[in-house]
């Protein structure tokens, strides 16, 4: 049953050094194994164990990173030079900070939910790792390729939306339930665009798998797909709870946001998940739009895709230490009307070259994309025409007239008496 | 066209990440290579051939090298500096200070032809910890004993040893500040760079001729 994964180098490298006697591995130049023939099933449960342990220390490893990395950089937008001190160039702050939240007390709320508020965090950090099963992280290098890919993973992450939820209610705090109800209303909103956005990759490659939409992109799809591009990047913003749509954890207005009452590793366990989500959407973005490991052979595919990968990161926080947090109507406005339109516009055009077109050469690729950036800039102003507020007017007061809105005359004389 | 404002935020926030920080590492401070090789004042290659462990610590970001920060010329430090040989131990900086953390015993001492009678002086400690640094004391001195200091890294683990006594006084380095004292000024003297040993140099008034010395004013009448 292992033959068919002996495609995946992750899989073979391992696999093939278990056991002995697989023709699969000897046709691929392996030597045979310590394992006998018959304990195939022993080395696929050990090489599966081993390939979930080394891609979720992977992540975590490199939130670790991702963290020390963003407070580099958010020091460097500031002008300052960030953590120096701890290990080479402070990297290994993160790691005593680590440590650090590992040994708090871990306090539980009087009314919380014990069982919902324990699941919360794990519910949270669960579809992050999940959605590294699928990508690819170099040539071959994958832990599953499912020809559902891109499903698995929008449907995947939605349930960070009831995580947040959970966490929310089961505090039992009413400043977390605020939180929360924004948060899954944006989450919500921003399901629909970014599923939407993908529409337009899908009919290109013509297959839902990962694997089969980076061997598509002969041109990397953000040339291809820039309204696709702008859309999903600014969705997945959202989904993770950058700034600036990071309303659920304002923390001028909400304190924490629905992680208010979380101590200990479970708020460490939210922060993890808060950081992997970026590491994930940046690997999304990657593959889904820079056409993942591809590049030129001087350099090794998983270096294409880490140096890609960095690339979105800069971006996400570049984004992030320039804008302001939206308002929650702002956010929702820019969801319904302004993402949801561009996602449509898209579809349609991208429907119809694919029409004209199925299954496009390279030629056609860059003939879709010309005319799509062609489409790209008026949908852009459409949709900024729809999305401008209109500037504040001051009212005309007439001369004699209070500035008020309520008549000085109607405020009853006693109470404007006792002001003194 | 919607969004330029957006793009032009983003190039304001990419000029700063590009501009040099302006962080002042203290009391020590990271250095790189080059930085490790030109604070040993050799070149880069030397460093790595004859103190490869710092060559290495340097690439790593991990090598540090001492950072002396220079403060203004009228900082006012944790201390004082103060000139025995211009004291006459008339205790106005005592008298003066606010808290009343300067603590002066004297005896009489001899008379002098030109100054008159003066005190000799048996303790003169002053309690830093206590201190607001308000300077009124460097102000009260009318000879021009008694100056703020301009060294400031003076942390300890007791408070009794932060009680400044006579002798430490005297065999401190003398780094006065410049503060309230335009003599300091005039004649362009940093506490940073430079100490003043001799307390002629300390005085508001010109060192006196020996003309002026011997003359007594009884001769004008």
């Amino acid at each position: 049953m292992s033959e068919q994964y002996l495609d995946n180098s992750l899989f073979r490298n391992i696999y093939c050094y278990l056991i002995s006697g697989s023709e699969g591995c000897t046709a691929r130049g392996y030597e045979a194994g310590f394992l006998p023939a018959g304990m195939e099933w022993l080395a696929f449960l050990v090489t599966a164990v081993v390939m979930a342990l080394v891609v979720i220390n992977l992540i975590l490893g490199g939130v670790i990173g991702v963290i020390w990395g963003e407070r580099r950089i958010l020091a460097r937008f500031q002008n300052r030079r960030g953590p120096n001190r701890w290990g080479p160039f402070g990297m290994l702050t993160s790691v005593a900070d680590a440590i650090k939240t590992m040994f708090k007390e871990d306090v539980l709320p009087f009314e919380a939910d014990r069982v919902l508020y324990t699941m919360a965090p794990i519910l949270m950090v669960l579809p992050v790792l999940l959605v590294f099963t699928v990508i690819p992280l170099g040539a071959g290098t994958f832990i599953v390729d499912l020809n559902v890919g891109v499903l698995f993973v929008l449907g995947i992450t939605s349930l960070g939306g009831l995580a947040v939820m959970m966490a929310a209610w089961s505090s039992g705090n009413r400043i977390s339930i605020f939180s929360g109800l924004r948060a899954v209303a944006m989450l919500v909103s921003y399901e629909i665009p970014m599923a939407l956005a993908l529409l337009g990759i899908l009919m290109i490659a013509g297959s839902m798998s990962l694997g089969a939409i980076i061997a598509a992109q002969n041109v990397p799809f953000i040339l291809v797909q820039p309204l696709g591009f702008l859309v999903f990047f600014l969705a997945s913003l959202a989904e993770m709870n950058r700034t600036p749509f990071d309303l659920n954890e304002a923390e001028s207005e909400l304190a924490a946001g629905y992680l208010n009452d979380y101590s200990s590793m479970k708020f460490g366990v939210f922060f993890l998940a808060e950081f992997a989500a970026e590491l994930a959407a940046s690997a999304l973005i990657t593959t889904l739009f820079l056409s993942g490991w591809r590049g030129w052979d001087a350099i090794p595919s998983h270096a294409w895709f880490a140096l890609k990968l960095v690339g979105v990161m800069f971006l996400i926080l570049w984004v992030r230490f320039t804008l302001p947090r939206f308002r929650i109507d702002q956010i929702l406005a820019l969801a319904w009307k302004g993402l949801f339109e561009l996602t449509l516009i898209n579809l349609v055009v991208t429907a119809i070259l694919i029409g004209i077109w199925p299954q496009p050469t390279t030629a056609q690729l860059w003939a879709i994309a010309a005319i799509n950036w062609v489409v790209f800039f008026p949908a852009v102003w459409l949709v900024g025409k729809v999305l401008t507020t209109k500037p504040y007017e001051s009212p005309s007061v007439a001369p004699g007239q209070s500035v008020y809105p309520v008549a000085v005359a109607q405020i009853p004389a006693s109470s404007s008496e006792g002001c003194d | 066209m919607p969004g330029m404002g957006i793009i032009r935020g983003m190039g304001v926030t990419l000029k700063n990440f590009v501009r040099a920080p302006h962080t002042v590492q203290y009391p020590d401070r990271r250095v790189g290579l080059l930085g490790a090789a030109k604070h040993a004042g050799i070149s880069p290659l030397q460093l790595v051939t004859s103190n490869p462990r710092q060559a290495a610590k340097a690439l790593f970001g991990m090598a540090t090298v001492p950072a002396k920060i220079e403060q203004s010329p009228r900082f006012r430090g944790n201390e004082f500096t103060w000139y025995e040989d211009r004291c006459t131990g008339c205790a106005s900086c005592a008298k003066y200070c606010p808290l009343g953390i300067i603590e002066i015993v004297t005896h009489p001492g001899g008379i002098d032809v030109q100054e008159g009678e003066s005190y000799g002086i048996d303790v003169f400690d002053i309690d830093i910890a206590r201190c607001m640094f308000c300077g009124l004391c460097v102000e009260a001195c009318p000879y021009d004993a008694l100056h703020m200091g301009s060294q400031f890294e003076k942390a300890n683990y007791l408070r009794s040893s932060l009680v400044i006594s006579k002798e430490q006084l005297i065999s401190n380095a003398k780094r006065p500040s410049s503060w309230f004292r335009p003599q300091f000024e005039a004649q362009e003297y940093n506490p940073w760079k430079g100490t003043i040993d001799d307390h002629h140099g300390a005085g508001r008034h010109e060192q006196p001729g020996s003309k002026k010395l011997t003359e007594r004013w009884v001769d004008n009448r």
